[in-house]
């Protein structure tokens, strides 16, 4: 055989596709349909990196920490001073500017530096502040707008961001972050060394995601398989051999994915567009980040259609086409399990020797673990056949429906198994990757020491003083119950670079009660603090300095930072205070002051904090106490208390593995519909005559929803099963206790069991048309 | 066939010549035996006689040729009567029903009644046939057998005529 | 309408239409138990319209269907497929036979769908298969056996739930000859010995010839022979 015969015959098959009247075309159109979903994946999946590249460049480029106190003001400096804040759970990030000569450095994206009282907006923020409602967010950023932030400037279309003109910044002056800039951008790039970890879960999503889209698009290729069938039987009555069918039916796949890229691209473009108008997780992406690499392009530009080409001469070698019809070889040899066990135990072999590497020895060896659960996870489609024909064979009894559906599955377990076992990877993929992230979460997730329960938000301000008044405006703020308001400060032994210091916190008696359980309390009255839970060579260190009835000095002078220096007396009772387990400060540990035991001027030397408890019932409490901090202080920082902090990058690193696993659960059903309609329309002669036999079209149903139970039952059991051993091997690899999660095993389990009820519940009403008499007409 | 029925049947149009009766005959139904001008004579005086038709009136110049026929209310309910009756189904009898099809078209009448009928009387014979060969021994299956399929033989060529009849209708009556 | 005593099955002025085509035209219908009678007509003529009136799987727009004294017309599509399942058997000419079920397990259909026990429905159907002779197919599936033979396993499944009325469209159309006068034969010999009564649709004059009488179909009104001569 040679090469000009296959092109003869492939091209032929491509011919036979596209003029094969309406049914070919709804079959080429099937396949291009699925293949093109896949292809989108694919190329999606091939831009990532690039995307996240180009992110990275803006968030570099746009990088504005001085990591020096010792910059000089000079007419090419410029001070900056952190100014973000949320607004309705979405993040605004907020900086004032005021230049410091005509040479200051302009922030990427913005060609000229706002003035005081004026600001440069993303669009996004633009759009938000004219729109309704806003109006609380717009008292927070009362700048005129004149101007907006360049794509350059942004990390994407739906960013929330501003640049304010500003006056009168004072450089490191307090809680708030104010530097002094001579450029914008990172201007030492040292590369973040990733944690090995974090790569070895970024691996297994891409690998877990992407199985199943090479399963689904193996099963695209194929639908509509018995019409086509039917048609290379007539091709061989008129002559051609069986060597030529199948290179035929080759070419009409190959037809079908060729079309299959073209609609993959078509999508994939499409959905870059509609990217710019959507949010993943709170972020955005402009379309132009979305540039696949053209290496994977090509890649996928070959793969697919060499990959369309061999599953069908696979598939057909299972099939005779003879010229009066199609014969599925009768008797196919039994499964073996042996070789189908050998796969997922190679794997498992792979990741062997990485076990109990953990991040401190160093890299995974990337070709390892892809390799190892690439093959765990081509076990599941190689087992699950097997696993499929062994249960079903076994199968029996039961009501007439389970009789219709099992009887059918033995007749064609292949089928079935083939359908599922998409979902089988993808599922068992997610498991492993769910357990995998549940058992790394808790070293990446931070107790942040803070008590929701206690205070709902705090706002540090930048400033010295105007505590008090803060307190009483922030009381008087819409959704505000209470406003606590404490300061903090040092205190020295020594005048210059005292050898031990300690904290005070200042408050009246109501405030300092928040804090610890006070025998008593006038103004006047100091008390000592000790957290239990302080470090011991703390608290020793900072007994010496509080040593009732001794001279201390308040903002001592460190280095080259000069502090105030006040002197006091300490008084000649300092009564011990016990913390309370649910303080409001962290870490009280330091004298408790009320306000007129300290002397004059000390005010100005203390960092305010203001401690709100909110009335949950006001819509909006916290958008209110935000816009009164803006107002109060323009420089002053809100928070929301959360007991927990989890790292960013698995956050979305899980949800995104969420939402793949659900596009391609989606996928997979979108197939097994496909199938199950046309095997209804295949049969609907059958269902018309078993109407006549007064056959209720509950059993009928019921034996659909069996016929598709059955192996996704199976499915999901065996993709349970390597899932959860690939995330046990995978845990101990990231060397974690290996525990279940139960949870994600449940959730994915039933996303599989939405999928089953999906598909049965829509081939619902075309089985009831099916079943008319109309069916039973001869045409 | 009767050639009494038949050529009252085509008197049933309107009276006619002996002569244009002989054309019409050889014309419709004698494709391969045109008529005696002797047979339709005779013909003629024996239905005169038995008051079926009576002579409308004579051309000068004289000769039997030249006499005028018409039917009379006797002779249209003795054709309506002969159509209504089956013909005794037996083999290559295609020429009689034919003829009966044509004039059941060409008078207005039903002519898929006429098959219809027919085909029960067809059907009456083949029960006994085959009621017969399931009772018989091989010899019997095989003879009745013949004779089933020379019935159904003329059972299809009657759908065939009665699927076709519209196109007949037009055919005849051009 | 009251059918005459001792009808089985009557129907009188039957009219069914799909969307613009006129299927049945006031078409009349009535049989004993244990009269096969034979439905005939040219194709299109409303024939299997008929059967499928008949049988209760399409109700008509207009007209009578009384079987055994209950008017079909009033029966809802529950109490018709019951009626179907206990009291009516089906053979078509082909693609009735469920592909994926051993022919036994096709013939015990109707006793499962009626919900006899499977073993119980097995050996009720093995029963039927002897009397047909295709005994020897009950582990076979309908893909690996003759079309007379699928056939025969048909007529069994049809006379497994002992029904009353039996019906037949085209029974022996995809058959030879020989094959089908053998189901022919064992179709109306099983049904008189049961007293069942048999609606026979077909268009060849040799099958017609195992029934009683016929009706004739044409343009959506029957005629029935016997009352017409």
């Amino acid at each position: 055989m040679n090469v000009r015969q296959w092109n003869r015959d492939l091209g032929l098959g491509v011919r036979f596709a596209f003029t094969g009247g309406r049914e070919g075309w709804v079959r080429v159109l099937l396949t291009a349909v699925g293949v093109g979903l896949g292809v989108a994946l694919l190329l999606l999946t091939t831009a990532l990196p690039h995307m996240l590249a180009a992110r990275d460049r803006v968030s570099d480029a746009r990088q504005d920490y001085s990591f020096s106190y010792t910059v000089p003001k000079a007419d090419d400096t410029l001070l900056l001073a952190v100014t973000d804040t949320e607004w309705h759970d979405k993040e605004v990030r907020g900086r004032l500017l005021e230049p410091e000569g005509p040479k200051a450095p302009l922030p990427p994206g913005v060609g000229r530096l706002p003035a005081k009282g004026e600001m440069v907006v993303s669009p996004a923020l633009k759009a938000l502040l004219s729109s309704d409602g806003a109006e609380l967010l717009r008292a927070r950023i009362p700048y005129r707008i004149t101007g907006t932030i360049g794509d350059s400037g942004l990390m994407g279309p739906r960013e929330l961001a501003y640049y304010a003109g500003a006056e009168g910044l004072v450089p490191h002056s307090g809680g708030t972050r104010v530097d002094r800039l001579k450029a914008f951008g990172d201007p030492h790039p040292t590369p973040q060394k990733t944690d090995p970890v974090l790569i070895l879960m970024t691996l297994v999503v891409f690998v877990v995601l992407l199985m199943p889209v090479a399963v689904f698009i193996a099963a695209a290729v194929r639908f509509g398989g018995e019409r086509r069938d039917r048609r290379l039987a007539a091709l061989r009555l008129v002559g051609s051999d069986s060597r030529m069918t199948r290179r035929i039916a080759a070419g009409e796949a190959l037809a079908g994915s060729l079309l299959g890229l073209v609609v993959g691209t078509v999508f994939f473009l499409t959905g870059r567009q509609a990217a710019g108008s959507v949010e993943v997780l709170g972020e955005s992406f402009f379309p132009s980040y979305l540039d696949p690499t053209p290496g994977l392009v090509v890649l996928v530009a070959v793969t697919v259609p060499a990959a369309a080409v061999l599953v069908t001469l696979l598939a057909m070698r299972g099939v005779a086409v003879e010229p009066l019809g199609v014969v599925r070889t009768a008797t196919q040899p039994r499964r073996r399990l042996w070789w189908r066990l050998l796969l997922p135990l190679a794997g498992l072999a792979m990741l062997y020797p990485m076990v109990g590497n953990g991040r401190n020895h160093g890299e995974f060896n990337q070709y390892l673990v892809v390799g190892g659960v690439l093959l765990l996870l081509v076990g599941v489609t190689a087992l699950l056949p097997w696993l499929v024909e062994a249960v079903v064979s076994r199968l029996g009894g039961g009501a007439l429906s389970w009789q219709l559906a099992v009887r059918r599955l033995q007749l064609s377990s292949g089928t079935a198994a083939r359908l599922v076992n998409g979902i089988a990877v993808a599922v068992a993929g997610a498991i492993a990757l769910q357990m995998l992230f549940a058992g790394v979460e808790s070293q990446y997730t931070k107790e942040t020491g803070q008590d929701p329960a206690r205070a709902q938000m705090s706002v540090n301000l930048s400033g010295h003083g105007r505590l008090a008044a803060a307190g009483a405006e922030f009381a008087r703020t819409k959704g505000v119950r209470t406003a606590v308001t404490l300061s903090s400060g040092q205190i020295g032994g020594t005048r210059k670079d005292p050898e031990n210091m300690a904290a005070i916190t200042v408050g009246d008696c109501r405030a300092l009660r928040e804090i610890a359980r006070l025998p008593s309390c006038r103004d006047g009255d100091v008390f000592s603090a000790e957290n239990p839970r302080t470090d011991a060579g703390y608290l020793a260190q900072i007994r010496t300095v509080m040593r009732p009835g001794t001279r201390v000095w308040i903002d001592p002078s460190e280095a080259e930072v000069r502090g105030r220096e006040i002197a006091w007396k300490l008084p000649a009772t300092i009564r011990p205070a016990p913390v309370r387990k649910d303080s409001l400060l962290t870490d009280p540990s330091g004298l408790l002051v009320t306000p007129s035991a300290l002397p004059a001027g000390t005010a100005a030397t203390l960092y305010g904090q203001v401690f709100l408890r909110l009335d949950e019932s006001v819509p909006d409490a916290r958008e209110h106490a935000r816009t009164a901090a803006a107002r109060i202080d323009p420089l002053a920082y809100p928070w929301t208390f959360s007991a927990t902090e989890q790292s960013n990058r698995y956050t979305s690193l899980r949800t995104g593995l969420f939402i793949g696993a659900v596009c391609v659960l989606a996928l997979i059903g979108a197939s097994l519909l496909v199938s199950q309609l046309e095997q209804l329309r295949e049969r609907r002669k059958l269902l018309s005559s078993l109407l006549a036999f007064g056959t209720r079209r509950r059993t009928l149903g019921l034996s659909v929803l069996w016929q598709t139970a059955v192996p996704i039952a199976l499915g999901l059991l065996l993709a349970s099963a390597v899932g959860l051993t690939l995330g046990a091997v995978l845990l101990k690899m990231t060397d974690t206790a290996v525990s279940v999660d139960w949870a994600s095993v449940l959730s994915m389990a039933g996303a599989g069991a939405v999928v089953v009820l999906a598909v049965t519940l829509l081939s619902l009403p075309p089985l009831i048309r099916l079943m008319r008499p109309e069916g039973l007409r001869t045409e | 066939m009767s050639i009494g029925h038949t050529l009252l049947g085509l008197l049933e149009s309107g009276p006619r010549h002996g002569y244009d009766l002989k054309r019409a005959f050889d014309e419709k139904f004698g494709h391969d035996r045109p008529l005696h001008y002797g047979q339709v004579y005779s013909t003629m005086s024996r239905l005169l006689k038995h008051g079926l038709v009576e002579v409308d009136g004579i051309e000068a110049g004289g000769g039997p040729e030249r006499k005028r026929y018409a039917i009379t209310d006797a002779g249209v309910t003795d054709v309506e009567r002969w159509l209504a009756t089956p013909e005794k189904p037996e083999e290559y009898l295609q020429s009689t029903l034919y003829t009966k099809v044509v004039l059941a078209l060409l008078t207005h009448r039903d002519a898929a009644d006429i098959l219809d009928v027919q085909r029960s009387e067809h059907l009456r014979s083949m029960r006994i046939l085959t009621d017969r060969k399931r009772k018989g021994d091989l010899a019997d299956q095989l003879v009745c057998d013949h004779a089933l399929f020379h019935l159904e033989a003329d059972l299809r060529w009657l759908e065939l005529t009665a699927a076709r009849l519209d196109k007949l209708r037009a055919e005849v009556t051009r | 309408m009251t059918p005459p005593p001792g009808t089985l099955l009557a129907a009188e002025d039957l009219r069914k239409s799909y969307g613009p085509t006129v299927a049945l035209d006031g078409a009349g219908f009535s049989i004993h138990p244990g009269e096969v009678v034979a439905v005939m007509g040219p194709s299109g003529s409303g024939k299997s319209t008929l059967l499928h009136c008949l049988a209760g799987i399409v109700p008509p727009d207009s007209g009578s269907i009384v079987y055994d004294g209950r008017e079909l017309a009033g029966m809802s599509d529950t109490e018709r497929s019951a009626l179907r399942r206990s009291e009516f058997g089906f053979v078509f000419q082909f693609g009735q036979l469920v592909p994926e079920l051993t022919c036994v397990e096709n013939v015990a259909l109707p006793l499962r769908l009626n919900g006899r026990p499977r073993k119980e429905a097995e050996r009720a159907a093995l029963a039927w298969m002897q009397r047909l002779e295709v005994d020897d197919l009950a582990a076979k599936r309908p893909g690996e056996v003759s079309g007379g033979q699928g056939q025969r396993v048909a007529v069994a499944r049809a006379l497994v739930t002992e029904p009353r009325v039996i019906f037949a469209d085209e029974p022996t159309g995809a058959l030879d000859s020989l094959n089908g006068e053998r189901v022919m034969e064992l179709l109306t010999e099983a049904a008189r010995s049961a007293n069942a009564a048999v609606v026979l649709v077909t268009h060849e004059a040799r099958v017609a010839a195992y029934s009683d009488r016929e009706i004739v179909v044409r343009d959506g009104r029957s005629r029935d022979m016997e009352r017409a001569i």
